[in-house]
């Protein structure tokens, strides 16, 4: 009977349980700013609106997006960029199985955590 | 007391069938992210925070044009395939189906918006 102990098993353990790890952190942490974009690249689609309805509408806009509040969503989400972004290539070399032991895992979330700041450094200061 | 096990009653059900789509479209556009998103970057960057008359020269030409363009609606198709996942992994129900279409209607409306955007300020 398939059916007897249903509901009522030790169930295996879940994130509550465990000791924040370096890996975890930068699984959930992938998850988070790929989904908290959201917010900047809607901002930037109403810049766009705004630049093609009227030269006073992209006023507006424009001044949302370079005020210090605009200043402080789109720099927290270009390093969120550019986390997700790195990220996402090591989930790239994970899927040919590369990479998946836990040393190198750990030491390409480091890369991830440090790159991201670094490159979004370097964003800023070119553009 | 049912006297299937559940081995039993999914046996000859067969497999969704379905999934390594939503796996592929993800991994393509991911792929053309990575291409898109600094050219995005470099592009948009500069102009962002310029008058009115110096954007609207810069989006008159086709290389940024064709990138924010790209970029958007690629990156819209990314974030929708990524937030279904999201949202499939916290929330269960009705309320599950009826985030993730809001989110998929998010995600067309807003590439479209941006794409009219660019074609208006482009043409």
């Amino acid at each position: 009977m398939a059916d007897v102990n249903r509901g009522n098993r030790p169930l295996s353990p879940h994130l509550s349980i465990y000791r924040p790890q370096l890996t975890s952190m930068t699984s959930i942490l992938t998850r988070i700013t790929g989904n908290a974009i959201l917010v900047a690249a809607l901002l930037i689609v109403w810049w766009f609106l705004a630049a093609a309805t009227s030269p006073e509408y992209y006023a507006v806009a424009n001044g949302v997006l370079t005020s210090w509040f605009g200043d402080l969503v789109l720099t927290l989400s270009l390093w969120g960029l550019w986390y997700h972004t790195l990220a996402g290539i090591r989930h790239l070399i994970w899927d040919n199985a590369l990479a998946l032991d836990i040393p190198t895992a750990e030491k390409l979330g480091w890369a991830c955590i440090g790159g991201s700041v670094l490159l979004t450094v370097l964003t800023i200061a070119v553009i | 007391m049912r006297y299937l096990t559940d081995r039993k009653r999914a046996t000859g059900m067969g497999s969704a069938k379905t999934g390594t789509e939503h796996f592929w479209a993800m991994k393509v556009s991911s792929v053309g992210l990575l291409v898109l998103i600094p050219l995005f970057l470099l592009t948009f960057g500069p102009i962002l925070g310029s008058d009115y008359e110096t954007m609207a020269a810069y989006y008159a030409k086709p290389f940024p044009a064709i990138v924010a363009a790209l970029t958007i609606v690629v990156a819209f198709m990314h974030f929708k395939d990524g937030v279904q996942v999201l949202i499939e992994d916290y929330v269960h129900g009705l309320a599950q189906k009826i985030l993730i279409i809001a989110m998929i209607c998010l995600s067309y409306a807003a590439a479209a918006t941006g794409v009219f955007a660019i074609a208006k300020l482009a043409l």
